[in-house]
This record gives C-alpha cells, structure tokens and sequence, in this order.
C-alpha cells in the first residue's frame, strides 16, 4: 500500500476511533454503569462525574506515560547497564566513568556550556532590539514577517541556507560564500574555510540558531512592551527622562518577567540542539555538542550505555528549568 | 480609548518627532536588520535558479549583473583521446550548459591567464597544442598520445550575461530516474507531517477540557506534571521507544513515527488548548450544564468551535515542527530500504554527498523550505496568537 493511502487511512481510523472512544465510553458511563435513574439516581450521577474525567484524559495520559515518562527512567535504567548479547548486565556508574574519561564528551559539554553562554542573550537581545524598534515605524509589520521567517525553515534548510554563506573556494576564483567575499574585499587575505576552524567554527553554527531564534524573542518581547501600562511611560517622559533611560529604566524592568520566560525556552532549545551541528560539521573541528555527542554514541558506536548517560547529562542540564516551569504553574493555578 | 490614542502621539512625538534624526536611525538600523535576516535565504533562492556552472564560479550576487570572471575549466581526460590523420586528438566543449558565455581571452598556464584572444592555437607544455573558440569548442592535438588521468586545465576570461533557468527545479523534482530523490523524499514527509499533526490535536482536546472545564482530586498536580513533560528532551525517549515499538511489532515506519510525533507533541497541544479554554466565558459553560448538556456535548458543540485559534496555532506548530524534523524521522523512519527517507534527511545525505553540487542542494532545499514558509505567512496571525499563549501569560 502507497504509504500516502496509508496516512489516509490512519488519520481517518484514528479520528473515527477518538471519537467513537469518547462519544462511547460516556455512553456507557451513562446509561449501563452509572445510568441516573432508579434509586441510587443521585449517588450515580455524582460518582459519573468523578470517573468522567478521566475518561476524557485516558488516551493522552496513556501517550504521555508510554511516550515521555516511562523513557525517563528507562534511560536512567540504560546508563547503570551494559548491553550483551545474552542480555542486559547492571555496571552501576560504570558508563558514567567511561563517559567522563572520554575527551570527546568534554568538548560537548564545553561547546554546549558556549552555545549556552551566546546563544539565548544574543538572540533575546536582538529579538528586544528588533521588537523596539519595529514597533515605531509604519513598516514594522513587514520587517516583523521577515525576522520572524526563519522559525519556519528547517535546521536542516538552515544549515544549507548558511553553509552557502560560509563557502570557501580556492584563493585563485571567485568566491561563492558571502562571508568569504566580505572577508576579502575588507582586506583580508586569503579565503578561509570557515567551518574548519575551531572556536570561530562554533560561533558560525551559532549564528544559525540565533538567527532563527531571533523571531521568536522578537514576537514574544513585542507583545510584551505593548503591554506596558502606558502611564508608566507617560509619567517617565514627563520627569524628562530620554529614550535610552525610557527604554532601560521603564521598560526593559517592567518585561523582566517576559524576557526570562524567552531567554529560558531559548535555553532548551539550545540544550537540544541537534539537527545544525549534525548537517553542518557533524561535530569534526572541535564543535561537538551534547544531541549530536549521544547521537554519535547511540547510532554509530551503538553503545547505549554511554549513549544513555550523556541524555542524562541533557536531563540534568534541563532539571533546573523545569522545576522553575512546574513551580510557576503551580502558582498561577492556585 | 481615542483619549490614549492622542496620548500615545503627544509620547511618540516627544519621544522621536522631535529629533528627525532618531527617527532615521531607527529606519536604518530595522532596514539592517532585515537585510541581514533576509540576505542568507536570498542567496539560496537566487542560486537555486542558476546554472552549475554559474553557482560554482561567481557569487550569487552577481547574478543579477553581467559579470567579467576568469573561470578554469578542465579539456576532457586523456582516455578521450580520437587518432584523426595520424594525430592524436581531444576536442570537446569547455562549458556544458548549452549557453557558454562569450570567451574574450583564454590561456593554459596559471601566470598567463589571458595570452591568447578566441581562435588562436598555443603550444601546451606537456606537447602538442590547443585552440579555443569563442564559443566554448577546443581541440587539442599531439603527434604523441595525451598522458594522465585528468584534463588539461584551461584558464578563461568571460563575460557572463544574467541568466536564470528553472532545469534545476525539473531535476530535483521531474527527473523520471529520480537522481537526487527529492520528490520522493518529499511525499514521505507529507506522509510523516499530516497525520502527527491532526493525531496529538485530538487527544489533547479532550485532556484539555478536563483539565480547564471539569473538577476532579489532583487536577492541578496534572498540569503541573504536563507543564513538566514541556521541556523533557525527546532524545531520552530514543532508545526506550524504539526497543519498545521493535518489541511490540511497530518496528521502524511511519506507524512509529506517528506515535512518536504524538506522544512529544501532546505535552505543548495539551498546555496551549488548556490555557485557551481556560479563559473562555464561564456562564455559556455553566448555562449549558444547568441546561442539561452533558461533557461531551459541551466539549463537541461549544468548547471546540469556540477554541478554533487555538487549535489552528498547534496544528501549524505541530506541522512545521513535524515537516522540518530530522532526528524522530532517522530513528523511527529509516529503514534500509531507503524508500521512507524525509526530505531533512535526505539534505543531509546531499550536503554530505554532494557537498559542491550547490545547484542540486539549493534546489532540493528550497522545496523543502517552500511549504512551511507558505504555511508561516498565510497563517502567521494563528502562529503569533499561538506563541503567546504559550509563553506569556
């Protein structure tokens, strides 16, 4: 079967049985097991309200479980053991020394310590430069759409789009690399293969992510100083303060909150970032980070031990932030 | 509100009118910063229109422009070579696209790039000579046999008119023998991108109605246990589920892919829809119930229709997220067949493969690119509405 007929089949199955599922099981919980007539009409009702719920949320929470929780401590599991052909042997901390001793994993954890050092204040700060200005002039919408494009293309389309830029030919033709024109035409002397050199290589791939973070930031921030009590800014101008202190003073203390929400997600997705060091460099000259360092390990070397306790590195890194988000949650909802 | 409205000027004015010179900094500096955000896509698409030839001996922003450029080309090898009166012959065309650009000097040795004028005969180092005409046609001649596994080089100085052609876009997605694989590739993608997308969108609604709409112990432990799944890497279920799906008889497929797709969009689907319906009017609900509405009515004829935004913003993150993935597809897709590989995967083998056939790889990643970035414009209001919901409250 043309798997194109295949998806086909599948969404329709899938929605059919959904809804079948929820119109169904409500039925049932309403007429057969708990049915609101008779002389248990009134405790039948209410204890058809309490199971209802989770009627409703069986299906994702089931998903959830299987999909996300249960990998969890799975992996933990993965990186105490050793996988042998006549089945799993527990090493305790075993692959976590391996891990540490090797000088790969280091470079990772270096280079994703640097992406995580730029990559979120850069593309938050532009994004706040971007949404300050853009939100004065008569064409910002415009210049909104075009910052913003970039969340639409692919890492993969990214890393193409840039590894043009990045390009190098030999010093006797002409170059095709945008970069290395500049490079040239502002005086430099020979064209250089930018990819292949370390340290400036992390900050070009870097430069990938934050050109497509940057339209996120920018939207969010945007919202955010439209939402400033224009009182505030009002009362400021009044007592004579200029733009830079309006802006810093004023407004950039009232989005606080707004700006850590951006820098933080930002963060994640720095933390994971994957598919632009994969397509680009493959983690060669010195740029290997933390997705692509357990990629290497779990699909190449096939060692899942090792492989498993790097993605708990990752799980460590994000712990942090993730009992900030659970904690904020669980204050908005009380 | 017209009151804040002139307000909002008396500040504007205050703020910059005054002083015309703000006003154009800040017109410079967002005229930078997209060109700047601009430029690296533009390079793509401008190149994706140009020749091999063209992309691999100017910049892309010389394209629009004719251009002087001093290219080198290579004669063809040796094992070519015809014996023709008791000589031993090459000839050929130096430029394989059908228009070669009109030649104004040419020479065969590095210092001396341009020594000799079309239609002239020199004397090659090695024995034998070579002429040149203007359009492009050498013949090379020896009275001893050509030697080597390469071509002679031949340095040419060129006026290169603009030129565009859309050969490239007819290979990547026409070509009967399907050489770079893209139009496959991407209706796999399609297959991927459609079903993850409307899967997770219908599972979450429910789960979201209850968790906005219904009473029940520990409900808000189980947001604050979604809002936890938010930013766990899907790179600790890798290995887990893929044991678990080969285990269960999945195996590698679209099938899992699906799944997968589901279970890691579910957490954002089910947190976007939540805080949406969270903040619809309590009294249409609460009427309805005293009205004797069951859930499931509530849900299907008010909830739903009334969360449309909402669930238009998570379908096209879920789409765009699901169409430019690389890593859920190379672990739940690929399989050795190679007849399932998406259209992120298959750049990646390009850019490995075919690092310096630029015309092919701009090409093939364009068509990847144009359907989200069509899906980003048309819907872009959903997706703005969609991030805020998400991230600012």
């Amino acid at each position: 079967m043309h798997p194109a007929l295949q998806g086909l089949l599948t969404i329709t199955s899938v929605v059919a049985v959904c809804f079948s599922y929820y119109y169904l099981s409500n039925w049932f919980l309403d007429n057969v097991f708990l049915p609101a007539r008779g002389k248990y009409s009134n405790r039948n009702v209410n204890l058809a309200n309490q199971i209802r719920p989770w009627l409703f949320l069986f299906p994702a929470l089931t998903v959830l479980l299987v999909y996300l929780a249960y990998p969890v401590f799975e992996t933990l599991r993965l990186s105490l053991t050793e996988r042998h052909a006549y089945g799993d042997e527990w090493v305790g901390l075993a692959n976590y020394a391996q891990m540490i001793k090797d000088q790969k994993f280091w470079e990772a954890v270096s280079n994703n310590m640097l992406w995580l050092a730029i990559v979120p204040a850069m593309s938050t700060g532009f994004g706040l430069l971007a949404a300050h200005l853009t939100d004065r002039i008569g064409w910002g919408n415009a210049a909104k759409s075009i910052i913003f494009m970039p969340m639409a293309i692919s890492f993969v389309g990214a890393a193409v789009i840039w590894k043009l830029v990045y390009d190098a030919r030999p010093i006797d033709q002409d170059q095709i690399g945008l970069l290395n024109a500049l490079y040239l035409f502002f005086g430099g002397d020979a064209p250089q293969t930018w990819i292949t050199k370390p340290f400036w290589n992390n900050l070009l791939l870097m430069v990938v992510l934050i050109w497509i973070q940057t339209g996120f930031a920018m939207v969010i921030l945007s919202a955010a100083l439209r939402n400033i009590p224009e009182e505030t800014i009002e009362a400021a101008i009044l007592d004579g303060s200029n733009p830079w202190q309006l802006f810093f003073r004023i407004k950039v203390p009232q989005i606080k909150g707004t700006i850590l929400v951006v820098w933080t997600t930002i963060t994640i997705t720095v933390l994971k970032v994957f598919d632009i060091v994969f397509a680009m460099t493959n983690g060669h000259w010195n740029t290997q980070v933390l997705a692509n360092y357990m990629f290497d390990k779990l699909f190449r070397a096939n060692d899942w031990g090792v492989g498993s306790a790097s993605v708990m590195v990752l799980m460590l890194l994000v712990t942090p932030i993730l009992v900030w988000n659970v904690n904020n949650a669980r204050k908005e909802n009380q | 509100m017209l009151a804040r409205r002139t307000n909002k000027g008396i500040v504007m004015d205050n703020l910059v009118g005054h002083k015309s010179s703000l006003r154009w900094t800040v017109h410079i500096s967002v005229a930078v910063l997209v060109i700047l955000w601009l430029i690296p896509t533009l390079g793509l698409l401008v190149s994706s229109f140009r020749t091999a030839d063209q992309i691999s001996t100017s910049g892309w922003w010389q394209a629009l422009v004719t251009t002087e450029q001093n290219l080198i080309m290579r004669t063809a090898k040796p094992q070519a070579q015809q014996i023709i009166d008791g000589k031993y012959v090459i000839e050929g065309m130096l430029f394989s696209s059908e228009k070669s650009p009109a030649i104004q000097a040419w020479g065969v040795s590095s210092i001396a790039i341009d020594d000799y004028i079309p239609g002239e005969t020199a004397k090659l180092r090695k024995g034998g000579e070579i002429s040149l005409r203007g359009d492009g046609y050498y013949r090379m001649a020896s009275d001893k046999p050509f030697k080597g596994s390469r071509g002679t080089r031949v340095f040419v100085k060129a006026s290169m008119p603009p030129e565009f052609t859309l050969d490239n876009y007819r290979n990547v997605l026409f070509d009967p023998d399907n050489v770079s694989g893209m139009a496959k590739a991407f209706l796999s993608t399609l297959t991927v991108a459609i079903p993850a997308t409307i899967i997770p969108i219908l599972i979450a609604a429910f789960a979201a109605y209850a968790l906005a709409w219904m009473q029940f112990p520990g409900r808000a432990l189980l947001v604050a246990f979604i809002v936890g799944l938010l930013v766990v890497p899907l790179q600790m279920a890798l290995i887990p589920l893929l044991k678990l799906h080969m285990q269960i008889g999945i195996g590698k497929g679209f099938l899992g892919v699906w799944l997968a797709h589901t279970g890691f969009g579910l957490p954002l689907a089910i947190y976007l829809l939540r805080n949406y319906m969270v903040g619809l009017p309590k009294d249409i609900i609460e009427n309805s119930r005293i009205d004797g509405a069951t859930d499931f009515q509530i849900f299907m004829k008010i909830i739903l229709p009334l969360s449309f935004p909402a669930l238009a913003a998570f379908s096209i993150f879920q789409f765009l997220w699901t169409w430019n993935d690389l890593l859920v597809a190379k672990v739940f897709l690929f399989d050795s067949s190679g007849q399932t590989v998406v259209m992120t995967a298959k750049l990646v083998e390009l850019l490995g493969s075919k690092g310096g056939n630029w015309e092919i790889l701009a090409t093939s990643a364009f068509v990847s690119i144009v359907v989200p970035l069509i899906v980003f414009f048309t819907l872009q209001k959903y997706l703005v509405r969609g991030l805020l919901t998400g991230s600012v409250k």
